[in-house]
C-alpha cells in the first residue's frame, strides 16, 4: 500500500518507513517557528523553570509580527522581550517587524519539500505549499518542541482535493477556499488536505500558499501540495538550497485517501463569506449591495505581492467611495518594496488607500484598523469569527483582493468581475 | 478518582464551532491571563465568567476551539475553574493545548443529551461521564495513555519537568499553574 505525501514526511520524521492514519508516533522536528505573541514571552519563564535551553537554536525561527510596531508600553515591552530572548538563547534566524511569519519563512528560503515544521501559529499550514508538513501548535506544545526537538502526532488521514481547468477572470485561490469552507465544512481535525489538479499546477506559489493557509479554516491539521519546478525555483530564488530529487516528495499512485473531491475551476464564481464564519460563504452576487465602512487588505493570506497586484488591477485609475476607509497592510516589508517598484503601491495609494505597517494587524484583533460596534468590513483575511477584528458587534465579510478592492470603489459588496470587464471593455 | 482528572459541576451547553476569538478575544491578549479570562465567552454568554463555578463542565458540539493557536483559550477556561470540556469534536490545536495545560478535553458522542445546568461528573482516567440530573451515564473513548499521563500530572510543563528538568516536579507545578 502506498503512502500519501503527508504520511511519507511523518514516517521519515518518526524514523520509520511507513505510518498509517491513527498511528501515534514521536517525530523529530526539522524547524520550529514562533512569533512575538506565542513564542519567547511564553517560553522564557518556562525555560527558566525547567533550567533548559533550545534544542537547536539554528532550527528555530522567531518572527515579531503580532505587536508590531509597538503602539503602547505593553507591546513595546513584549517586542523588547523577544529581542532579548533571541540574544540570550542564540537564535540567529530572527525577523523583527519585517512581515508576517508565514510569509517570512518562504521569503527567506527556510522551507523545502519533505521537512516537518512546527509553527506556533494556527496558520502554519501555509508552509504546506512548499511540500512540507507544517502544522500549528500552542505555546506550551511549542515549548516542549523547542526543548526536546520532538513531539507526538496522531497520523492524520489525507483528503485529496483536485481543482481542474482555468479560472475565469476575477476568480482566485481565495475563492476556492471560501467555497471549500462551505463545501467541506470546518470539522476536519485529524485530516490533511492535499491539493492537486491542473488549476493548482498552473498557480504561482503565492496562490498555493492561500490554499494551504486556509486549510486552518477547514479545521484540518494542515494543507499540502506536492512540489514541482515552480516550488524549487521559488525556494532557490529566495536563498534556499534544494536538490532536484526533492521532487520525489509526492504521494504514491496507490496512496490511500480518506476521501477525494474534484471541482471545476471554470465554474467557480467570486465568493464572499458573511459573518461570523468562513463557512458562511456564497457567490459574491448573493451579498451584492451590502454597504461597507471599511475594506481591509492584509494578513498572511491576503496581502502578498500577488494579492496587492490583484487589488491594483481594480483600483488603478479609480477612487474609493466617499465614506469608505481602505486600509492596506502588506504582508511583509519585502512585499511593500516590490509593490513600490512595480507601481502597484502607487495605484493603491492614488485610489485612496491608507498604508499600514506589515504585520498581523487588525486581522488578529491587535494592530491598526480595528472595528467599532456596528461597523461593516470586507477583508482579504481568513477569519471572521465574532470579535475577530476587535468588536463583537462588527460584521466582517471575507473575500478575495479583487472583491475587497471592488467593494471599496463601489461602497458596497459587488461581483468584482463587473469592474474587471469594464476595464477590459475600455482597453 | 484523582482531583486532577475529575470534574463535578453544572453543565454549560454551547453549540458547534465555539472559536478562539470568543474564548480569548485577540484585542485583549496583552492583558494578564486572569483578566483575559474574565472575557472568556462573553461575546456569546456574557454572564459566563462571573457565574461559572469550579468543577463546572463545558459541553459543546463540533470543532470546539476552532481558530487561533492561542493557548489562552484553554488557559482562560482553566483559570475560571472549568473542570472538563465535553464535546462532539475539537479543533486539533485547542485539544492539544487543553491537555498540555491539564484541562481534560474529552470527546463524548452523546454531548447533545446533556442539558444546560445538568449536574455532571467526569472521571477522566476511567472514561466515565455521569449526568446526575437525568441518571444517564456514558463510557467514553479514553485518552491515549501518554496523554492521560500528561493530564494526570497537571500538564506538559510538570511532565517535562519530571522527564527533562533538573528540578523534580514541584507541588505548585502539580496544581497545573502556568505562567503567562
Amino acid at each position: 500500500m502506498g503512502l500519501t505525501l503527508a504520511e511519507k514526511i511523518i514516517a521519515r520524521a518518526a524514523g520509520t518507513v511507513s505510518v498509517a492514519p491513527g498511528d501515534l508516533v514521536t517525530v523529530r522536528v526539522d524547524l520550529a517557528m514562533a512569533h512575538d505573541s506565542s513564542g519567547p514571552r511564553r517560553w522564557r519563564p518556562r525555560l527558566e523553570e525547567l533550567g533548559a535551553g533550545l534544542w537547536d537554536p539554528e532550527r528555530v525561527v522567531i518572527v515579531s509580527d503580532h505587536y508590531v510596531p509597538a503602539v503602547d508600553l505593553a507591546s513595546a515591552e513584549i517586542l523588547q522581550g523577544v529581542r532579548k530572548f533571541v540574544a540570550d538563547y542564540g537564535v540567529r534566524h530572527f525577523y523583527d517587524m519585517q512581515g508576517i511569519c508565514h510569509v517570512i519563512l518562504p521569503e527567506h528560503g527556510h522551507l523545502k519539500p519533505g521537512m516537518l515544521v512546527a509553527g506556533g501559529d494556527s496558520h502554519s499550514p501555509t508552509g504546506g505549499a512548499f511540500g512540507c508538513y507544517m502544522a500549528g501548535f500552542g505555546a506550551t506544545d511549542m515549548l516542549g518542541i523547542v526543548v526536546t526537538g520532538e513531539t507526538w502526532m496522531d497520523v492524520p488521514h489525507t483528503i485529496r482535493v483536485d481543482w481542474n481547468g482555468a479560472f475565469t477572470s476575477g476568480v482566485t485561490a481565495k475563492d476556492i477556499m471560501l467555497f471549500l469552507c462551505r463545501a467541506l465544512g470546518m470539522d476536519n481535525a485529524s485530516r490533511v488536505i492535499e491539493y492537486g489538479g491542473s488549476t493548482i499546477e498552473a498557480m504561482e506559489m503565492e496562490q498555493r500558499m492561500v490554499l494551504c493557509n486556509m486549510a486552518a479554516e477547514l479545521g484540518a491539521d494542515t494543507g499540502i501540495i506536492a512540489p514541482d519546478a515552480k516550488t524549487l525555483a521559488h525556494i532557490r530564488a529566495h536563498g534556499g538550497e534544494v536538490e532536484d530529487d526533492a521532487l520525489d516528495w509526492r504521494s504514491d499512485e496507490d496512496a490511500r485517501y480518506l476521501g477525494r473531491h474534484a471541482f471545476d475551476a471554470a465554474a467557480l464564481a467570486p465568493q464572499v463569506a458573511a459573518p461570523h464564519s468562513p463557512a458562511n460563504s456564497a457567490p459574491a452576487v448573493d451579498h451584492a449591495g451590502i454597504r461597507i465602512d471599511q475594506a481591509y487588505i492584509g494578513a498572511c493570506v491576503g496581502a502578498k505581492l500577488d494579492d496587492l497586484t490583484m487589488a491594483a488591477e481594480i483600483l488603478r485609475g479609480r477612487k474609493i467611495a466617499p465614506g469608505v476607509r481602505l486600509l492596506v497592510a502588506p504582508a511583509s516589508t519585502m512585499v511593500t518594496r516590490a509593490a513600490s517598484e512595480t507601481g502597484v503601491l502607487g495605484a493603491l495609494l492614488e485610489a485612496g488607500a491608507v498604508l499600514l505597517p506589515s504585520g498581523c494587524g487588525a486581522c488578529a484583533g491587535m494592530g491598526a484598523g480595528l472595528l467599532a460596534d456596528g461597523d461593516v468590513c470586507i477583508s482579504t483575511t481568513n477569519r471572521n469569527f465574532k470579535g475577530r477584528m476587535g468588536n463583537p458587534g462588527a460584521s466582517v465579510y471575507l473575500a478575495s483582493p479583487y472583491s475587497v478592492a471592488a467593494a471599496a470603489v463601489a461602497g458596497h459588496i459587488v461581483d468584482p468581475r463587473e469592474m474587471l470587464a469594464e476595464r477590459a471593455g475600455r482597453a | 478518582m484523582s482531583e486532577l482528572t475529575s470534574a463535578a459541576g453544572r453543565a454549560w451547553v454551547f453549540g458547534d464551532a465555539v472559536d478562539t476569538d470568543v474564548l480569548a478575544p485577540g484585542h485583549l491578549m496583552k492583558l494578564p491571563a486572569e483578566e483575559l479570562a474574565t472575557h472568556c465567552l462573553e461575546a456569546i454568554r456574557p454572564e459566563f465568567s462571573r457565574a461559572v463555578r469550579p468543577g463546572d463542565v463545558v459541553v459543546a458540539g463540533r470543532s470546539f476551539g476552532i481558530g487561533s493557536s492561542r493557548e489562552q483559550a484553554a488557559v482562560s477556561l482553566k483559570l475560571l475553574g472549568v473542570g472538563a470540556v465535553l464535546a462532539l469534536s475539537y479543533a486539533r490545536i485547542f485539544w492539544r493545548n487543553a491537555l498540555n495545560l491539564g484541562l481534560p478535553a474529552l470527546v463524548i458522542p452523546d454531548a447533545t443529551r446533556i442539558a444546560e445546568g445538568d449536574q455532571v461528573t467526569v472521571d477522566v482516567a476511567a472514561g466515565r461521564v455521569d449526568n446526575r440530573t437525568t441518571g444517564e451515564s456514558w463510557q467514553i473513548p479514553p485518552l491515549p495513555p501518554h496523554l492521560l499521563r500528561i493530564v494526570e500530572v497537571g500538564g506538559l510543563m510538570p511532565y517535562l519537568k519530571s522527564r527533562y528538568g533538573r528540578a523534580a516536579a514541584s507541588a505548585a507545578a502539580l496544581t497545573g499553574r502556568q505562567s503567562g
